[in-house]
């Protein structure tokens, strides 16, 4: 078995290796089908604190890489039809500052991650996983009915946002700042699972009996870990929109809820690379099966369960093994 | 008895026809063991459950250092010191042995609402955590993952998590439940010496364990007390012998 933390530094470096060598080789279209990977990468990283430490089965996490999607999209399109997203009760424009954005999409991702949790957390299994779809659902009506902002259609935005300093329209400069926030998320989860926090949280998803035993609320600390996953999810979400230069419903429909998880199921619930490893396995044969086959969601969906059945793990466990414990 | 660190009150609990605890008034002063014996299905694990927070009592009350505690959750009540072992180890078994004591010892003592510093590398949690776990006899055990452990050695960690909590009093369903001769032995050291930090509430059906421990004992049939009273008083009852020692008397 190899040392997770020598697969992990592996893959790291495939993210960095990869898109150079198709910058230098001018291969623009493998630096988005890359940026593509990193961003949902990073929706799933955000899936795994809620699913992988705590325990939580949401099918509910397009919520927030729509949130984020509108943020960016309603921020952008006010700012490049110059009219204020509100007049009262004080002035409010759009923008085209990235960070702004960002930051807008976090927040409002947390808002929502806090009363959606809150909500949902009443219940567990089966029940927790419906009421997040139900509540997926009720954004994703709510996105078709929004006329303002282009209701069914979605919204075109003409030029990606922008970031201090950098060329944004630059592929792999686009991919860059993607790249960064990625390794910025893993580095929180990191600690996130070495940390106190960590600690209870990891046992309030084994034992809830034994967490209130020690006087701890498990509740809360799960609530806290939803929060915390839409708000990375729904960084993503904003990114994507900015790949794409569009959003529309789709963003939250319960199919990209789905595949949010499966990239963590494929790599490995709870393991630190496992969403990494998700995205990438995903998007390439998306791109591949799709090149050959229609149908290519059927092959998806054998070798999907192949996994699941063979190793409990994901990928990351076939070849690492078992978790290590935290010494 | 108004030292009495923890008492019940009548508590009764009905589950629709069955009346699982029937007007139990017992108490815990500083310093003794207080042993519940009682055949299966009795009511003993139904008792502690209401007096430790995870049953409400159809009626009654349970009073915890002189507060009525009968309103609180269970959590509450861990945290103002009622420290809980299950008949069935409720453990972290991905966790290491270490990292379950530190779990107990940030419960009480800690704050779970740190997201960035290493916890293992927090000195005085860790401090504590091997201190319990020292006491318990898991000291070679740390590194270990709970699931890998002997039945014997999880109910040993049982009593080391109630432990991190620095009890005012222990709450232990049938710590002995599955041990062989020689755990049942080495458990009765340790708790012979945790009696010295708090009084014991032991629901216990190991006889040997309960007559070298308990300072007093009270004999649960049918949900009710029918005695309470000194070890020796109680082997030489009548109605106990016939409720319950029968099959050796
Ligand atoms: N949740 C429950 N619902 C219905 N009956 C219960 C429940 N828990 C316990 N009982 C009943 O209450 C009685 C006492 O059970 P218990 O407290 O577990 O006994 P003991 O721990 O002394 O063996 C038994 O008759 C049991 O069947
Ligand atoms: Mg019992």
């Amino acid at each position: 078995m190899i040392r997770e933390r020598y697969v992990n530094l592996c893959l790291l470096l495939l993210l960095v290796a990869v898109p150079l060598w198709a910058h230098f080789s001018d291969e623009p279209f493998t630096i988005t089908l890359m940026t593509r990977v990193v961003i949902y990468a990073l929706a799933a990283v955000g899936l795994n604190i809620a699913l992988g430490l705590g325990g939580l089965v949401s099918l509910g996490h397009a919520i927030f890489f729509g949130l984020g999607g509108y943020a960016m999209g309603i921020l952008a399109f006010h700012a490049q039809t110059y009219t204020p997203i509100s007049e009262w009760p004080f002035l409010l424009n759009g923008t085209k500052s990235m960070p702004i954005i960002w930051l807008v999409a976090i927040v409002v991702s947390a808002a929502a991650g806090l009363i959606v949790g809150a909500l949902s957390l009443r219940t567990t299994g089966v029940y927790f996983i419906m009421i997040t779809l139900a509540f997926a659902q009720m954004f994703f009506y709510f996105s078709i009915s929004w006329s303002n902002y282009g209701g069914e259609d979605g919204l075109s935005i003409y030029l990606r946002n922008d970031f201090p300093g950098l060329n944004t329209l630059d592929p792999i400069q686009f991919y860059s700042i993607c790249f960064a926030l990625l390794v910025v998320a893993l580095l929180f989860t990191s600690l996130l699972m070495h940390s106190a926090f960590g600690l209870a949280l990891n046992a309030a998803r084994q034992s809830v009996e034994r967490v209130e035993t020690v006087g701890l609320d498990a509740t809360r600390l799960k609530l806290v870990a939803f929060v915390l996953s839409g708000m990375l999810t729904g960084l993503a979400g904003a990114l994507f929109a900015d790949l794409n230069r569009f959003v529309s419903p789709s963003m939250f429909s319960w199919q990209l809820s789905g595949e949010i998880m499966v990239f963590v199921i494929i790599g490995g619930v709870g393991r630190l690379f496992g969403p990494v490893v998700g995205a990438i396995v995903f998007v390439l044969l998306e791109h591949w099966l799709g090149g050959i086959s229609d149908y290519w969601h059927v092959y998806f969906g054998m070798l999907l369960l192949c996994i699941v059945l063979f190793s409990r793990g994901g990928l990351i466990g076939m070849i690492c093994g078992r978790k290590e414990v935290n010494v | 008895m108004s030292d009495a660190i923890l008492s019940t009150d009548a508590l009764t609990k009905k589950f629709g026809a069955i009346t699982a605890c029937n007007d139990v008034s017992i108490n815990l002063i500083p310093g003794e063991v207080h042993a519940i014996i009682g055949p299966n299905g009795a009511g003993k694990s139904t008792l502690i459950a209401q007096i430790c927070g995870s049953l409400k009592p159809t009626s009654g009350t349970v009073e915890f250092l002189g507060q009525d505690v009968t309103g609180l959750s269970a959590r509450e009540r861990s945290r103002n010191g009622l420290g809980r072992t299950f008949q069935i180890s409720a453990l972290v078994l991905e966790d290491t042995v270490l990292q379950n004591a530190m779990l107990g010892v940030l419960g009480t003592t800690g704050n779970p609402w740190k997201f960035f510093r290493p916890i293992l590398k927090d000195k005085q949690l860790r401090q504590s955590a091997e201190d319990c776990l020292s006491q318990v006899g898991l000291s070679e055990y740390l590194q270990k993952r709970t699931a890998e452990l002997s039945h014997g050695q999880r109910r040993q960690l049982e009593i080391g998590m109630a432990l991190t909590l620095s009890p005012k009093a222990f709450i232990m369903d049938e710590p002995m439940a599955g041990l062989g001769y020689e755990g049942s032995m080495q458990l009765t050291e340790i708790l012979r010496e945790l009696k010295k930090q708090a009084p014991i509430l032991l629901v216990e059906h190991d006889m040997d364990a309960v007559f070298s421990l308990a300072d007093r004992v009270s004999v649960l049939v049918n949900g009710k007390v029918i005695t309470t009273g000194t070890v020796d008083e109680i082997r030489n009852d009548r109605a106990v012998r016939e409720a319950y020692l029968g099959q050796d008397a």
